[in-house]
């Protein structure tokens, strides 16, 4: 196929998948702003500025606002067509490259995703008027779920579809990353200490931004407890939004492309290994190096991934 | 002539003049009676709804808001019987062929200029004649593989080929989901009848640009569709198409010359391409050979179809055959070549640049249409017997400044069909597009697109200016069970 056709596909995916993780992330926060504690001091404006470090938004942020209010947090993350990486610019952008490469998406993938895309702005202009951010939020991630359904359950497995679906799982690696990183950022309050009510809220809010919370409680049977959460959302592969399945699927259909073009390229070797590391590792390993630390190797890696994927097909 | 008495006078496709019904029209016409206006207004919103849904929209240059519009269809289908089908298929290959023969002989031998049967200058210092294309042999002899000729109608056999499209036609697209649109909505209306289908257009343009195919090979030639991109105001067709055909839909970028072979940049490394059907203007096409500041086109392409190595659809430099000014001679080139009568008539032109003709059409400009040689789109137009005074003040004085640069040509009474607007179900002017193949062979899709002007009056029927489309069946036979 097109080079010009592979990487459209791609940033569809990435852009769609983007958008979903953005209204969870927003999602969650609400709920984290409505903590009682949270209330008090910083707090409210602590919950948002984790939700903007997230979302890669810092630098764009602070560009338009001085200070972190929760009114300018929502527009800059949902609303801001200004601000590429809202959840409109990204539908936006996913339908752009949708649109230009009509003729690679079967007919029910494009109706879907253009309905989205139609539906956005008024949409949008309801939630507002009616005070309903959540409701919004909801119908994102529902049309983008439907969005995703239409090309699994339709497109045809060929490089079209193993290059939208590696735009996603690039995309979720990299967002859930972003989102697990949040615990480094927010800082709990001085009278709560680690594994307190307000401890334990904030990794709930996590699992809720990542829709884990009730396959933590099928999976775990107890209280949320930090280790099972990093598990959860780093290492276990069956967990569609942990980072090892992401790797995972990655890996799966860079290998299903190479197998159909006759030819194996440096971004294979790249991920094949970053998922064989990533198997090999336990909990205490990351506690040990540091989740930060990790985290942020692994947001560079999945550049750098991005890059040889770019290299080898896109261009 | 009051408005009631003039459209007494124009020809109703689906009424005689006795106020019976044409046999064609007797199962639409009953269909209509018979299904409450309630029904039919929820149809047609459901009908803007899918076009919007699926996207077939088109941009329209200089409007500002909702650069996406979709072109109204109208529900209620156009329809031809057989008889006059046949009429105009003959007369449509005959002046396609004579079209073709006249461009291969304007970069030849040029016999047409020498017996002075088209005046020399008129060609040759013609914008978009091309030197480039000179001695250039085509498989064929193909210069128009997609033409477009727009078709009015007068009287129950009179047609009149209103202008031919040979550079880069477009509307095919509307025709095919038209259809869609009609068989979704009414089954049983398309069921009562016995109407041509026309959804193998994709595959006879394959098989078209297949046949043009540069050299003989052992694999099948590979065929991809050059479009400007995402802002052109066709690019819903340009990628309709590419679909329907199954082959790739290229920008300029994707495209790249190499040893005067013209190369797709795929996943799989450089691709070879044979056959371009290319929907950008011949000034963009190659920024080596025409417009330098061309970001549409491929540099070194004209190097490479002058090679021989790719082949182009249309041609370049089919423009000089198409504008206004050429049309006029059309008929000329049909006996000259095809030793034929036409079968279809030129509407009677005046060319401006001959004194005693602008002297009678600044006289006549109430009852004249006045176009500019080199428009298009409804654009830059005069419709005498609507425009206001002023109106055709400041156009008079355009057309003394560059008489050359316009043509004149009577208002016709173009033929009405019942159409659905506001008040109900009402007469509408249209015309016909229909599309013809070129290549080995000539090919027609029984039927075209049908364009109806939806205000009350109106001639105009281009999209840009406030037109909508009909579906357009071409029936079995001749209607009426």
């Amino acid at each position: 196929m097109l080079s010009r056709v592979a990487d459209n596909l791609f940033w569809l995916g990435r852009y769609a998948e983007r958008a979903e993780n953005g209204a969870r992330l927003v999602d969650a926060t609400l709920r984290l702003a409505a903590l009682p504690s949270e209330r008090e001091g910083d707090g409210v404006g602590g919950v948002w500025h984790s939700a903007i470090v997230a979302a890669g938004c810092e630098a764009s942020y602070h560009q338009r606002y001085r200070t972190m209010e929760p009114e300018h947090a929502i527009h800059h993350l949902v609303f801001d067509r200004e601000n590429p990486s809202s959840i409109v610019a990204c539908i936006d952008a996913a339908r752009r490259n949708g649109r230009s490469v009509r003729t690679a998406l079967t007919q029910t993938t494009w109706e879907a995703l253009n309905t989205l895309w139609l539906e956005l702005d008024r949409r949008g202009a309801q939630a507002l008027a009616a005070d309903d951010l959540a409701a919004f939020l909801d119908w994102i991630q529902y049309s983008a779920n439907a969005l995703r359904g239409a090309a699994s359950g339709t497109m045809l497995r060929s490089d079209a579809y193993w290059f939208l679906q590696l735009g996603h799982f690039i995309e979720r690696g990299d967002n859930t990353a972003r989102i697990l990183d949040v615990k480094y950022h927010v800082l709990l309050p001085e009278h709560a200490p680690v594994g307190s009510a307000v401890d334990y809220f904030q990794w709930s809010a996590l699992l809720r931004a990542l829709s884990a919370v009730r396959t933590y409680g099928y999976v775990y049977r107890e209280p949320v407890r930090p280790r099972n959460v990093v598990e959860l959302v780093i290492l276990r592969p069956e967990m569609p939004r942990s980072l090892a399945s992401s790797l995972s699927q990655v890996d799966r259909y860079l290998l299903a492309i190479a197998a159909d073009y006759g030819e194996r390229h440096r971004c294979q070797d790249i991920a094949r290994a970053r998922y064989a590391r990533i198997r090999d590792l336990g909990v205490d390993d990351i506690f040990a190096y540091g989740m930060h630390a990790f985290l942020t190797d692994f947001v560079e890696a999945n550049v750098e991934l991005g890059d040889a994927i770019a290299e080898a097909y896109l261009r | 002539m009051d408005d009631a008495s003039r459209l007494a006078a124009v020809f109703n496709e689906m009424y005689a003049p006795d106020g019976s019904i044409r046999p064609s029209y007797a199962g639409v016409a009953a269909w209509l009676e018979r299904t409450p206006y309630e029904l039919v207004e929820l149809k047609r919103r459901e009908a803007e709804f899918l076009f919007r849904r699926i996207g077939i929209t088109f941009a329209v240059y200089g409007a500002s808001a909702d650069p996406e519009r979709i072109i109204p269809f109208d529900i209620v289908p156009r329809i031809l019987a057989a008889s006059e089908w046949a009429l105009l298929e003959r007369g449509l290959e005959q002046r396609v062929r004579a079209l073709n023969a006249f461009l291969h002989d304007v970069y030849h031998g040029r016999e047409i200029l020498r017996a002075g049967v088209v005046p020399e200058a008129q060609v040759l210092r013609h914008p978009a004649h091309v030197p480039e294309m000179e001695g250039l042999l085509l498989p064929h002899r193909a210069y128009t593989s997609v033409a477009g000729i727009d078709i009015v109608r007068t009287a129950p056999e009179t047609f009149y080929v209103l202008e031919d499209n040979l550079r880069t036609p477009s509307g095919v697209s509307y025709m095919l989901e038209n259809r869609e649109m009609t068989m979704r909505l009414f089954p049983d209306l398309c069921a009562l009848h016995s109407v041509r289908p026309v959804d193998h257009y994709p595959d006879a343009l394959l098989s078209t640009l297949r046949s043009i195919a540069p050299r003989a090979s052992d694999r099948e030639p590979t065929v991809a569709l050059l479009t400007p991109g995402l802002y052109n105001s066709a690019y819903f067709e340009h990628t309709y198409l590419a679909d329907r055909m199954g082959v790739e839909l290229v920008e300029g970028q994707d495209l790249f010359v190499d040893g005067d072979e013209v190369f797709m940049r795929t996943t799989e490394g450089p691709r070879r391409v044979d056959v371009l059907y290319r929907r950008i203007d011949d000034p963009f096409l190659d920024p080596e050979a025409f417009r330098k500041d061309s970001m549409l086109g491929v540099p070194g392409l004209m190097r490479a179809y002058r090679a021989g190595k790719v082949n182009l659809a249309n041609a370049v430099g089919t423009g000089i055959a198409d504008d206004k000014a050429t049309y006029i001679h059309v008929p000329a080139m049909i006996a000259f070549y095809l030793g034929e009568k036409p079968i279809l008539n030129n509407v009677p032109t005046w060319d401006c640049s001959v004194p005693d003709n602008l002297a009678y059409v600044r006289a006549h400009m109430a009852d004249l249409v006045v176009k500019e040689v080199q428009g298009s789109g409804g654009y830059g137009m005069l419709v005498g017997p609507t425009a206001t005074r002023e109106e055709r003040r400041a156009y008079r004085e355009r057309l003394e400044a560059s008489p050359a640069d316009f043509i004149a040509q009577p208002t016709l009474a173009l033929s009405t069909a019942p159409t659905f607007v506001d008040e109900g179900v009402a007469p509408r002017h249209l015309d016909l597009r229909p599309f013809v193949l070129t290549g080995e062979d000539i090919t027609i899709v029984p039927g075209g697109l049908t364009r109806v002007a939806l205000r009350e009056g109106s001639l105009v029927v281009n999209s840009s200016q406030g037109g909508g489309t009909k579906d357009t069946w071409v029936l079995e036979g001749e209607g009426g069970g």
